[in-house]
């Protein structure tokens, strides 16, 4: 973690530099513990270390830099929010902190105590100013997936400039209607927010830097269906984590030089694990950053994780944009008409996400499936039920494991974890 | 020969084996030091390996034994022990010092389980905890509930909740036997619920130390409808199934690796 370098920066943010310092210091010893203890690690994991070590520095800095040349900073908390439409106008888009318990007491006085922990998370980075994303976003962008997001953004927006989204719940005609028209007015707000007009080929161009990212991102899917696994879920989980901060083209360059590596790698039989190693999908809600809890001890209970159905995982990278369009009403519609793609557990029915657990896990070869739920997540709670069913259909085992940020139960969390890999050994 | 030592919340058990037989059969109560504990338990015997299971498995690792050390799950261990002693089960049940786990079998592996999350309701904390707002030692908590009639409803399962609500039943002049009993059934509830959730077919192994408390044996036959002694079967020592199993992991390697 940085020295005292970026003291100055995070003051003009207005961050609280002790609490800051703490939660690095946490976060430093959290991360060698989880990821620089791993043997047989990638080169191409020095670019993560990096990465991760600076996330609240030097790419901050690069945030300040683009602000000082005029551009503009746009945080978001979800994969449908499109980015396309960010790049196009010149912005910089990144994700928000939401992967820690800090500040959830203080989001206590916004939220109700029986919120899931990634809301209480945000509210509370923000609270507590420890986030340096939204201390630099010039516009903070919610949407409404699900009710404890809907109406924390009605608070959020007091501490801070929030545009929300929003979202349908279903896939009908009329639903895909009104999301485009949300893409559009969304648009609008971003040129207005930055002062350019957006055109077809600064959109055109913006979907092209995405599509190369989540092709980046599909390679590593693939490449994570070779036996013995590759590459740990953690570091795999961190490449998903990171795709969300880094700038996209460096990031996708970086991550297709992983790739060549984990190629390489493959023709020689090597990996990460015995080739016998009980091989997991993790499947449900997303995991911010430094949310590594549960992979963690997945991952030390003798098992690999080679994929994660999710938001940080395939859900944000499974589909990319229709690249035909030339104008920009054609490129909207696809924008519009992938975004809807997206299985969230809001929509209702959501029958696709069944299909897409069954299919990945198959392509992944994994033996077992762990459904990651949140507590108090009502969408993937109640979606738990109905993937463990189809998943018997198919004969897969699966787990539920319903948890939050905090470590009191991660001794109950291994038993169990531990347990569901000895049934599958 | 080969041990098998169960490290749990409320007591540690040693169960060993010499040529796949039972050669001994030991326990004490964890306490604060359960290293001490499990060195007096090990006193003299010195295995060839040892398999740890239990909340505190790992701490066999620290024991500093230089015999072959491994550790399997308790769900797993109690799942060997029971298809060992009954190899028709179907369903195991076992309810410890803080855990409640209900498993399902098919030739002795188990298939699918559910354990309570991370608090103690309906577990032998929750009797003990409960039995001391009685004065009651925790042995005879069972003998004592079975002399109520017309239990309350208990709406509680949360340990101190509970404690709270028996107390309020008291002040209200319910017989503290039926408070007793409605504790129990208020256990025995949300026990059969886990035991449907991961497919209850008979026979059904009820095993650990609250297998050994005949009002919620007595309540949970009437509440999931078998027969005790045919549907249900309960080991003659329900706490050390988790060490039989541990130490029977062992010796089914041994013995597959001798083929």
């Amino acid at each position: 973690m940085p020295e005292n370098t970026h003291h100055e920066m995070w003051e003009k943010l207005n961050m609280d530099l002790e609490a800051h310092d703490g939660l690095l210091e946490v976060l430093g010893k959290f991360y060698g513990d989880i990821y620089l203890s791993q043997e047989n690690r990638l080169k191409g994991a020095e670019y993560l270390d990096f990465v991760l070590s600076e996330v609240h520095g030097l790419r901050i800095k690069e945030l300040q830099d683009a602000k000082a040349e005029g551009r503009k900073v746009i945080g978001s908390f979800c994969v449908f929010v499109p980015e396309e439409i960010s790049l196009a106008a010149g912005a910089i888009h990144v994700g928000l902190c939401a992967g820690a318990e800090a500040g959830s007491e203080l989001a206590e006085q916004l939220v109700p105590r029986n919120t899931c922990a990634l809301i209480k998370s945000f509210i509370g980075f923000k609270m507590a100013k420890l986030c340096p994303y939204i201390e630099s976003s010039d516009m903070i962008v919610g949407e409404t997936t699900c009710d404890g997001k809907k109406k924390a953004y009605e608070a959020f927006n007091e501490i801070a400039p929030t545009y929300v989204m929003e979202v349908p719940q279903t896939k009908s005609g009329a639903a895909r209607d009104l999301w485009k028209s949300e893409v559009i007015r969304y648009m609008k707000a971003v040129e207005e927010l930055t002062g350019v007009t957006i055109t077809a080929e600064k959109l055109k161009e913006g979907i092209r830097i995405l599509n190369d990212r989540r092709r980046a991102l599909q390679r590593l899917t693939r490449l994570r269906a070779a036996s013995p696994a590759p590459i740990s879920g953690r570091d795999a989980l961190l490449v998903n984590q990171i795709s969300f901060y880094d700038d996209p083209i460096r990031f996708t360059a970086k991550i297709n030089e992983l790739c060549d590596e984990l190629e390489a790698r493959i023709e020689k039989g090597d990996g990460v694990a015995p080739k016998d190693t009980p091989r997991l999908l993790l499947s449900g809600c997303p995991m911010a950053v430094p949310n590594w809890k549960l992979p963690y001890v997945v991952e030390s209970s003798g098992a690999v994780i080679v994929g994660e159905e999710s938001c940080i995982g395939t859900r944000n990278s499974r589909d990319l944009v229709d690249e035909s369009g030339e104008t920009l009403e054609e490129m909207i519609d696809a924008i519009a008409d992938r975004y809807m793609l997206i299985d969230c557990a809001c929509f209702t029915p959501n029958q696709e996400r069944l299909e897409n657990i069954a299919s990945l896990a198959k392509d992944v070869k994994a033996d077992g499936v762990i459904h990651y739920s949140l507590l108090f997540c009502q969408p993937y709670s109640h979606e738990s039920l109905k993937v463990d069913k189809r998943l018997q259909a198919e004969g897969i085992p699966m787990l539920s494991i319903e948890t939050d940020y905090s470590m009191e139960d991660v001794e109950q969390l291994k038993t169990r974890i531990e347990a569901f890999v000895e049934t599958l050994a | 020969m080969i041990a098998g030592l169960d490290i749990g919340s409320r007591s540690i058990e040693l169960v060993t084996l010499i040529d796949g037989e039972v050669a001994a059969a030991k326990k004490l109560p964890t306490t604060f030091d359960p290293v001490s504990q499990c060195f007096k338990l090990l006193d003299g015997l010195r295995p060839a390996s040892l398999v740890g299971t239990g909340y505190g498995r790992n701490l066999i690792q620290r024991l500093g034994l230089d015999c072959e050390c491994s550790t399997i799950t308790e769900i797993k261990a109690h799942a060997l022990g029971a298809a060992h002693l009954f190899p028709e089960a179907r369903t195991v049940l076992d309810i410890g010092g803080q855990d409640t786990k209900a498993m399902s079998l098919a030739g002795g592996r188990v298939l699918k389980f559910e354990m309570n999350d991370r608090c103690a309701a309906g577990t032998g904390k929750f009797l003990e905890y409960t039995a001391g707002v009685f004065q009651i030692p925790v042995e005879e908590f069972g003998p004592y509930a079975m002399k109520g009639e017309n239990p309350p409803e208990i709406s509680s399962i949360c340990t101190v909740f509970a404690e709270t609500e028996a107390t309020s039943l008291m002040a209200r002049g319910e017989k503290p036997e039926a408070i007793a009993l409605g504790l129990h059934r208020a256990i025995v509830k949300r026990t059969a619920n886990m035991l449907r959730r991961v497919g209850l077919n008979f026979p059904l192994v009820f095993t650990g130390g609250v297998a050994n408390n005949p009002c919620v044996l007595d309540l949970l036959a009437k509440s999931i409808g078998g027969e005790i002694g045919r549907d249900i079967l309960v080991p003659d020592n329900p706490d050390h199934m988790g060490a039989l199993g541990a130490a029977l992991h062992r010796h089914h390697d041994d013995t597959a690796n001798a083929r």
